[in-house]
């Protein structure tokens, strides 16, 4: 193992000893100082997941959250230089963590969270004017064949658990959780409009649109794919889209416009 | 006063930045700062910040880079790294710089990564012929990529290593000669590290190849103990900066003449106001110096 193959172990496994071959000027034991840099790693990425997941933090408290964090931190540090991106993984760590098995809902509003800084970061993107799709929802011969190029910063997350209301009773400083039925399945979209991320309830039928449309389906495959749900409505899930301006393009055959 | 040292040679290419203070942009302060343009020197990023496709972290830099002069600092090159440099990073790096143009960059002597895994933290190396090589090749590599001369910041470091061989300020004054980089001179580390393992912090400092200096930085500390009893100091960057550490600015500034130079924060934020009084110490002390110079 090269040197800092065996100092990197260390860093992460608090059972490992302190590598060899450091020394103190004042010959006292270089543990205590080595015990610095394991703190400075796991408080720094503890601190980064804190940031980005402040309504798992407010949900759970700040204990028991560095706790979690902490046990994600040392057995998934991070595989990339950019920190922006590093929670991708803590929803799927959090819902399998057994200590917070009492709060299922709690790995969902990670994901909405991690919507929210993918949003956040997403590609800047200018929405097609409202007069283009207007015109293509206006002609039926028209609309099964097109389908929607929809703006990078748009997600949404279906959840059986009340993801949306459970979020927003944490966007003011005293959040107040009675009369709130975390039971209640809920769906989110997540969009990033002047500056700030936005999130908001849809039906969760009009999410599973969105969603096909997202992996690529053509508006008719969508309505078809949807269409079992006695609960969709397609006026619905399509006005969510114009009111967030997640739309960007048209795609009809090989024709694009944007 | 007749012993500024700076040479052409290094700082014209090393650095652009002006000769006045700096803040750290914080995305707390971004709109404080596009709604009063306060007078600020320039303005520091972290390269791995502002590697995102897109969003608000652009606009708003793109708004500031209008207005002000701007000094970009990665810190995770892992240029003291064993392993080779990540193309992908220096890739991304390019992009950023050539985007946005800054006055100046600067990286860490330091690693930061290794198998893969990433730790966010600025780690420590032995100082000998071979890590020594290694440094200046990394160093080298950093500024063929980027066709531009970098500045490397001296480390705060907790350990030493029983295999090191050469002197810190010699590993560091080779590095810059070797590469013809230039020197960031972080003034806090340079104290802590001093502290930290029993030197003489002008001594210390005196020993850096000064003319080299392009930028400064001063930031907080944080006081622990070691073992024995000892302080052992931590570059924590989460309150003022120290009255010992100003003393040391002044005197190095006496060397240098007048440095752009930065207030680093990046815990505990503080209110705008109380980063802006800080610069405006630092302020205070560079146009004394330069009155100096001039007289």
């Amino acid at each position: 193992m090269s040197a800092q193959a065996g100092f990197a172990a260390a860093l992460l496994d608090a059972a490992r000893p302190c590598p060899d071959g450091l020394v103190a000027w004042n010959g006292s034991d270089p543990a205590r100082r080595f015990a610095v840099y394991r703190n400075n790693v796991v408080v720094s990425l503890v601190d980064a997941l804190a940031e980005a997941f402040p309504v798992v933090h407010a949900l759970v408290g700040g204990e028991f959250f560095r706790a979690m964090a902490q046990v994600f931190v040392t057995t998934q540090p991070p595989r990339s230089r950019l920190l922006a991106f590093y929670g991708e993984g803590f929803a799927d760590f959090v819902a399998a963590f057994r200590p917070a098995a009492e709060l299922p809902w709690l790995a969902d509003v990670a994901r909405l969270e991690m919507l929210r800084v993918r949003a956040c970061h997403a590609a800047d993107a200018e929405p097609l004017p409202q007069a283009a799709i207007g015109a293509l929802l206006a002609d039926p011969a028209r609309l099964p064949g097109a389908s929607f190029g929809l703006h990078p910063a748009l997600g949404v997350l279906r959840s059986a658990h009340a993801v949306v209301d459970l979020w927003a009773a944490h966007q003011v400083d005293a959040p107040d959780l009675s009369g709130l039925d975390p039971a209640r399945p809920q769906a989110g979209l997540v969009m990033c409009e002047c500056d700030a991320v936005t999130v908001t309830e849809i039906p969760v039928p009009a999410a599973a649109f969105i969603e096909c449309l997202q992996a690529g389906a053509s508006l008719g495959e969508a309505l078809d794919a949807c269409s079992a749900d006695g609960g969709f409505d397609p006026a619905a899930a399509l006005g969510a889209l114009l009111r967030a301006q997640a739309i960007v393009s048209i795609r009809e055959g090989d024709k694009d416009h944007e | 006063m007749s012993t500024a040292i700076h040479s052409a040679t290094y700082d014209a290419g090393a650095t652009a930045l002006p000769q006045r203070a700096g803040l750290g942009l914080k995305p707390a302060h971004v709109r404080q700062i596009l709604d009063t343009r306060p007078a600020v020197g320039f303005f520091e990023v972290h390269a791995e910040n502002y590697m995102v496709p897109g969003g608000p972290f652009h606009e708003h830099l793109g708004r500031i880079r209008a207005d002000y002069p701007l000094s970009v600092h990665g810190v995770g090159l892992s240029i003291g790294g064993e392993e080779p440099l990540d193309e992908a990073h220096l890739d991304r790096l390019a992009a950023l710089l050539e985007r946005y143009a800054p006055q100046a960059f600067s990286e860490h002597l330091a690693w930061s990564g290794h198998g893969g895994a990433f730790f966010n933290d600025l780690l420590p190396l032995p100082y000998t012929p071979a890590t020594l090589a290694r440094a200046c090749a990394h160093v080298d590599r950093v500024q063929e990529r980027l066709r531009r001369p970098m500045l490397l910041e001296n480390p705060a470091t907790y350990v030493e290593f029983t295999e090191s061989t050469l002197a810190e300020t010699e590993f560091i004054a080779e590095v810059v000669r070797r590469t013809g980089c230039g020197l960031l001179l972080d003034v806090n580390n340079a104290y802590v590290s001093c502290v930290n393992h029993g030197r003489e912090p002008r001594a210390y400092l005196q020993a850096l190849p000064l003319a080299a200096v392009g930028e400064i930085h001063l930031a907080g500390f944080a006081r622990q103990q070691d073992d024995a009893g000892d302080a052992l100091l931590i570059d924590s960057h989460g309150s003022p900066v120290d009255r010992a550490v100003w003393a040391l600015y002044e005197f190095v500034l006496g060397r240098l003449g007048p440095t752009p130079t930065l207030i680093e924060r990046d815990n505990d934020i503080p209110p705008f106001e109380v980063l802006l009084g800080e610069a405006g110490e630092a302020g205070r002390l560079l146009a004394a110096v330069r009155s100096e110079v001039t007289a």
